[in-house]
C-alpha cells in the first residue's frame, strides 16, 4: 500500500522522516522474525545428545526410561495430538454454536455481556483449570459421564477398558473448555462482519433464519471461523499444567479414551527440573523442539487451507 | 479533541507507572538483609520453611529464601551456581560432583520415610505389605487386592477382588528415588528391569504430580495405592500400610522407626555422607527410609553469605532439630551430628 | 405439500437455534460454575493480612501474598515494557508497510509460531539465556520470559486494528501535504489506539496467569524482593506451591489468590471495555 510519494524500490520514501519510521518498524517486525529463529537454534543447539544418539527414531521410539538412557516421543506426540483434537473436536461446534447465537439470535444488550463473560473464560490461570479440573472433572467423568458412554457406546474401542477418571477424554474437555472462549469471540467478531446485505438477499428468497445463518453467513465468514479454530488448536496444543494434573501421566498409547496419556508439554514440564544427566536433558528439549515442529506444521497447514479456501470463495463471490 | 484524549490517555499511563514505581519503593529490604537462595527437594520443604523462618527471627539480617523445585532441581542449580545452596533427598552421583562449577558438601539434614498409602472403600483396617507384595504391585505381576501375597500377612481382613490401580509420581522426585532404591534392594527383578532414579518408567499405574497429587489421587480412586511422604499420609488422614522389614517384622512408619533405620547407617557412614538407609538391618528399623542433604558449596565467593549459611548450619544441628519432630521428620542420630560439626567447620568463606 | 416442507423447515429452524441456545447456556454455565468454586473455597481466605502480610511458614495459620502481589505487578511491568513496543510497531509496520510483501508474509508467519510456543518451553529459553549467564535467579528473567510471550497477541491486535482504519483517512491526511510518518503518528494510530489498548491489556492478563515460565526464571521468594535483580515471589506460582502442599490453611490461601488474580484480570477488562465502549460511540 504506498499511498505517500516515493521514488520507488524500498527504503527510497521522499522524505527522511517516512524513511526513518519505515526501517524503525521494519526492525521491530525483523527482531521477532530473528527471535523465533534464536528461540529455533536453542532449541536444537540444546538437544543436540539427543537427537545425534537417537536420530528419527526419536519420532517413532515408544520407550521412555529415564535410567536406561532410552527415549522416543511417540506416546507424548500421541497424547498431545490426540487431546488436542478431542479438544477441538468439542469446543468447535459448541464454540460456533454460541457465536450464532450471539450474532444472529441475541439482542445486542444481550449479546455484548455474554462474549464480554465468556473472554473472561480465557483470563482464568491454567493452574486453577487443572485444580477444578482434579477436583470436579476427573470425580465426575469416572463415576457420571464413563457409566452412561459405556452404556451407550461401549462396543467402540474408544470407550473400553477401565476408567480412573483421569485420562485422554478428561484432558481433552479440560482443553475443551480453555479453548471454547477463542473459538466463540474470533468467530462471533467475524460473523457480525458479515454484511446485511447477505443476509437480506438470502432472506428474501425465502429461506429461513437458520437456513440464512447456514448458507449465506457462516460461509462468508469461513475463512476467519477457521482462523479462530487454528488459534485455539496452538493453545490446546502448547497448553502444559491444567493438562498434566488430569491426563494420568502415563506415557502409553491405547485405542480407548479413558486410558491414561501424556503430552509433550506435560512431560517438559514434570521432568525438567529433575533431569538428573545431560542426555536426559537434551531428550526433553528434543521434545520441546518436535512441539516446535509440530506448531511450524500445523500453521502451515492452515494458512494453506484458508489461502485455498480464500481463492475458492473469491470465485464464487459476485 | 483528539489531543484531549491523547492527552488522558499520557496521563493515565503516566499514573501507571507512577504507582508501579511506588509500589517498588515502598516494601523494600533494609540496607543490611541479606538474601541467600536455595533450591530443591519438596520433601524436607515444611521443615525448611519452619528453620528459616525461626532463624530469620533470631537473625532479621539473614534472610535464606527456599523454593522447593525438586531434588534434580536442587542438583543442577548449585551444580550451575544460580543458587547459593541446594537440597536434594538423593545423593548426587560422582559424576554429578565432578560436572558440578563448584566442591559439594553433603549435609544430612533431616530423616524421613516413604508409606504406602491406599484407598480401599469400605476397609479402614492398616494392611501388612511384604517387600514382595509391594514390588510384585508396582510391577504389574500382582493385580489384585486378594492376591495371596497381600491376603496371606493380613488374616482376617476380607480384601475385594478388584483390580488394583497403582498410583505413582509425574515428577522426578527424590521420594521416588528412595522408594526406587528400597525395590531395587528387595526385588532382582525390579533393579533389572525398573532401577532406581527420580524418575523411572514405570510398568504400571497413573501419574500424579508431587506428593499431593499422589495424595489427593489416591483418596479419590477407589481401589488405589500410592506412595508419599510420612507427612503427607498423616496430614490427609489416609490409611497407610506397615511394611516388611530385613527383620522379618512388620513396621510402621514413624520417627522412631526411621531413627532406628539411621542408627544402624551411622556407625558406618562414610565421611561425605551419601549413604543409603533403606532395609536397612535393625529389628525396630522402618525399611523405607531416607536422609535428606544440604548440598553446600565448599567454599563461598561470598564471605556474607557463607557466614549467614554456616551460622545457620550450626543451629540448625542444635536448636533446629528440636522442630523435627513436631513436624513429622525424624532428627539426626547424635553420632551424625557429630560429625557434621566437623564437616562444616571446613567450609570456607 | 409445501405447507408441510415449510412447518418443517420452521422446526428446524427452532431446533437448531434452541441448541445454540443451550450452547451458550452451558457455555456461560461452567463459568459460573469456576468463578462460584473459587469464591466458595477461597472467599474465606481474603482478609486484610492477605493484601499486606508476608507468607507464614507451614503449621501457622494467617499470613498473606503481599509479596506476590507486588511480584505479579513487577513482572507485568517489565513483560509491558518488552512486549508492548516489540509488538507495536512490529504491527504498525505489517499494517502501514508490509501488507503485501514477502517480508510481511514472514514476520506473521513466525508470529503465528512463536504463539504456539508452549510456555514452559518460554520459560526454559529465558532459563538459558538469561538466568545461566546472569547466574541468578531474577525477576527481570522472568519478565523477559512473558515479554516475549505478549509480543504476537499485541503485534496481531495492533495490525487489526490498524487495517481497520479507513483508507480515507489516510488519504486525506496526505492530501494535506502532511508526510507518511506523521500520518501514522498523528492520524491513524490514535484513530486505532482504543482498540490496541484494548487489545494489549487483554494480553497483559492472560499474561498475567502464566505460571510455567515463571518457575525457571523468577523463582520464588518468601521475603520482599528488593529491584528487579532477585528472585520474586507471584500469584500464579504462589497458587501453584500453595495448592500442591498438605496443608488445607494453604489451600484456601491458594484458592483466594486464584480469585485475587482473577479479579485483577476482570478489572482489566472491564476498564478496557469501557474504554473501548466510548470509542466505538463516537463513531470512528
Amino acid at each position: 500500500m504506498r499511498l505517500a510519494p516515493s521514488l520507488g524500490g524500498p527504503f527510497r520514501e521522499a522524505n527522511w522522516g517516512d524513511r526513518a519510521l519505515h526501517i524503525l518498524t521494519l526492525g521491530f517486525a525483523l527482531s521477532i522474525f530473528a527471535l523465533t529463529a534464536l528461540i529455533a537454534l536453542a532449541l536444537y543447539r540444546n538437544s543436540i545428545l539427543s537427537i545425534e544418539k537417537f536420530g528419527l527414531r526419536f519420532l517413532w521410539g515408544t520407550t521412555w526410561d529415564p535410567v536406561f538412557e532410552q527415549f522416543g516421543a511417540l506416546p507424548f506426540l500421541f497424547g498431545t495430538l490426540v487431546s488436542s483434537g478431542i479438544a477441538l473436536l468439542i469446543a468447535f461446534p459448541l464454540g460456533l454454536g454460541v457465536a450464532i447465537f450471539l450474532s444472529e439470535l441475541a439482542p445486542r444488550w444481550l449479546s455484548d455481556p455474554i462474549a464480554f463473560l465468556i473472554e473472561l473464560l480465557a483470563a482464568v490461570p491454567s493452574v486453577v483449570y487443572g485444580l477444578i479440573g482434579i477436583f470436579v472433572l476427573v470425580p465426575w467423568v469416572r463415576d457420571d459421564l464413563t457409566p452412561v458412554l459405556k452404556k451407550t457406546l461401549g462396543f467402540l474401542p474408544i470407550f473400553s477398558g477401565p476408567s480412573y477418571g483421569v485420562g485422554m477424554l478428561t484432558a481433552g474437555i479440560l482443553l475443551a473448555v480453555m479453548v471454547v472462549p477463542f473459538i466463540t469471540s474470533l468467530s462471533r467478531e467475524v460473523l457480525m462482519a458479515v454484511p446485511a446485505s447477505q443476509r437480506e438477499a438470502a432472506l428474501a428468497l425465502g429461506a429461513t433464519r437458520w437456513e440464512t445463518t447456514r448458507m449465506a453467513v457462516v460461509p462468508y465468514a469461513r475463512s476467519g471461523v477457521m482462523g479462530s479454530m487454528f488459534l485455539a488448536l496452538a493453545r490446546a496444543l502448547g497448553e502444559t499444567m491444567a493438562v498434566t494434573m488430569v491426563i494420568g501421566n502415563r506415557p502409553e498409547i491405547a485405542a480407548s479414551l479413558f486410558a491414561p496419556g501424556y503430552s509433550m508439554a506435560a512431560v517438559i514440564a514434570n521432568e525438567f527440573t529433575e533431569a538428573t544427566y545431560d542426555l536426559y536433558l537434551h531428550a526433553l528439549v528434543e521434545i520441546g523442539l518436535v512441539l516446535f515442529a509440530v506448531t511450524i506444521v500445523v500453521n502451515a497447514l492452515a494458512r494453506l487451507l484458508i489461502l485455498a479456501v480464500a481463492r475458492k470463495s473469491a470465485e464464487v463471490q459476485v | 479533541m483528539v489531543r484531549k484524549r491523547i492527552l488522558s490517555q499520557a496521563v493515565l499511563r503516566m499514573l501507571f507507572f507512577v504507582l508501579a514505581a511506588a509500589s517498588m519503593l515502598l516494601p523494600q529490604a533494609a540496607p543490611a538483609q541479606t538474601l541467600v537462595n536455595g533450591a530443591g527437594a519438596t520433601f524436607p520443604y515444611p521443615i525448611y520453611s519452619k528453620w528459616f523462618d525461626e532463624y530469620y527471627k533470631l537473625h532479621p539480617n539473614a534472610q535464606i529464601n527456599y523454593q522447593s523445585i525438586g531434588s534434580g532441581g536442587g542438583i543442577r542449580q548449585i551444580s550451575e551456581l544460580t543458587v547459593d545452596f541446594g537440597a536434594t533427598d538423593a545423593p548426587m552421583t560422582d559424576e554429578q560432583l565432578s560436572k558440578a562449577k563448584t566442591a559439594i558438601f553433603h549435609l544430612p539434614t533431616v530423616l524421613g520415610g516413604v508409606v504406602p498409602i491406599y484407598n480401599i472403600p469400605g476397609l479402614s483396617a492398616e494392611l501388612k505389605f511384604t517387600a514382595k507384595a509391594l514390588s510384585g504391585i508396582f510391577m504389574g505381576t500382582i493385580r489384585k487386592w486378594n492376591d495371596p501375597e497381600i491376603a496371606g500377612v493380613n488374616p482376617g481382613i476380607a480384601l475385594p477382588g478388584n483390580d488394583i490401580v497403582v498410583v505413582h509420581r509425574s515428577d522426578g522426585s527424590g521420594t521416588t528415588y528412595c522408594w526406587t532404591d528400597y525395590l531395587s534392594k528387595v526385588s532382582p527383578a525390579w533393579r533389572a528391569q525398573v532401577g532406581r532414579s527420580t524418575s523411572v518408567n514405570w510398568p504400571v499405574g497413573l501419574g500424579a504430580k508431587g506428593n499431593e497429587g499422589v495424595s489427593g489421587l489416591v483418596k479419590q480412586t477407589p481401589n488405589a495405592i500410592g506412595y508419599v511422604e510420612l507427612i503427607y499420609a498423616t496430614s490427609i488422614n489416609i490409611p497407610y500400610g506397615t511394611v516388611q522389614n530385613s527383620s522379618g517384622n512388620f513396621v510402621k512408619a514413624s520417627l522412631e522407626s526411621v531413627t532406628a533405620a539411621a542408627a544402624g547407617a551411622a556407625k558406618n557412614m562414610p565421611p561425605d555422607f551419601r549413604v543409603s538407609i533403606t532395609n536397612s538391618p535393625g529389628k525396630n528399623a522402618y525399611p523405607i527410609s531416607t536422609f535428606t542433604w544440604l548440598l553446600v558449596p565448599q567454599q563461598f565467593t561470598d564471605a556474607t553469605k557463607g557466614k549467614i549459611l554456616v551460622d545457620f548450619l550450626k543451629w540448625m544441628l542444635g536448636e533446629g532439630q528440636r522442630y523435627a519432630a513436631g513436624l513429622g521428620y525424624a532428627p539426626l542420630p547424635p553420632e551424625v551430628i557429630e560429625m557434621e560439626k566437623q564437616t562444616i567447620a571446613r567450609i570456607r568463606y | 405439500m409445501s405447507e408441510l416442507k415449510y412447518r418443517f423447515r420452521q422446526a428446524k429452524n427452532y431446533v437448531m437455534f434452541s441448541i445454540t441456545f443451550l450452547c451458550t447456556l452451558l457455555t456461560v454455565g461452567v463459568l459460573f460454575f469456576i468463578l462460584g468454586y473459587m469464591v466458595w473455597h477461597g472467599a474465606s481466605s481474603l482478609n486484610w493480612d492477605f493484601f499486606t502480610k508476608l507468607p507464614k511458614p507451614v503449621g501457622e495459620p494467617g499470613g498473606g501474598m503481599a509479596n506476590a502481589i507486588v511480584g505479579t505487578g513487577k513482572l507485568l511491568l517489565i513483560a509491558a515494557l518488552i512486549g508492548v513496543p516489540v509488538g507495536f510497531l512490529g504491527g504498525v509496520y505489517l499494517s502501514e508497510f508490509g501488507r503485501n510483501n514477502r517480508i510481511g508474509f514472514l514476520v506473521r508467519y513466525a508470529t503465528d509460531i512463536l504463539n504456539g510456543i508452549p510456555s514452559i518451553v518460554m520459560g526454559i529459553f529465558a532459563y538459558t539465556v538469561v538466568v545461566l549467564p546472569m547466574r541468578r535467579f531474577s525477576a527481570v528473567a522472568g519478565g523477559i520470559a512473558l515479554g516475549i510471550m505478549m509480543i504476537p497477541i499485541a503485534l496481531r491486535s495492533t495490525e487489526e486494528f490498524l487495517k481497520l482504519v479507513p483508507n480515507s483517512l489516510r488519504e486525506a491526511s496526505l492530501a494535506l501535504g502532511i508526510p507518511q510518518w506523521k500520518t501514522i503518528i498523528r492520524v491513524v494510530i490514535p484513530t486505532g489506539f482504543r482498540g490496541i489498548l484494548t487489545g494489549i491489556m487483554l494480553d497483559l492478563s492472560r499474561v498475567a496467569g502464566e505460571t510455567a515460565p515463571l518457575l525457571f526464571t523468577a523463582f520464588s521468594n518468601r521475603f520482599w524482593s528488593a529491584g528487579w535483580l532477585q528472585p520474586t515471589a507471584s500469584l500464579p506460582v504462589m497458587i501453584y506451591t500453595y495448592s500442591i502442599a498438605p496443608y488445607e490453611d494453604w489451600h484456601r490461601q491458594a484458592w483466594a489468590a486464584g480469585l485475587v488474580l482473577l479479579m485483577l484480570i476482570l478489572f482489566v477488562n472491564v476498564v478496557s471495555r469501557l474504554v473501548l465502549r466510548r470509542r466505538l460511540a463516537m463513531g470512528v
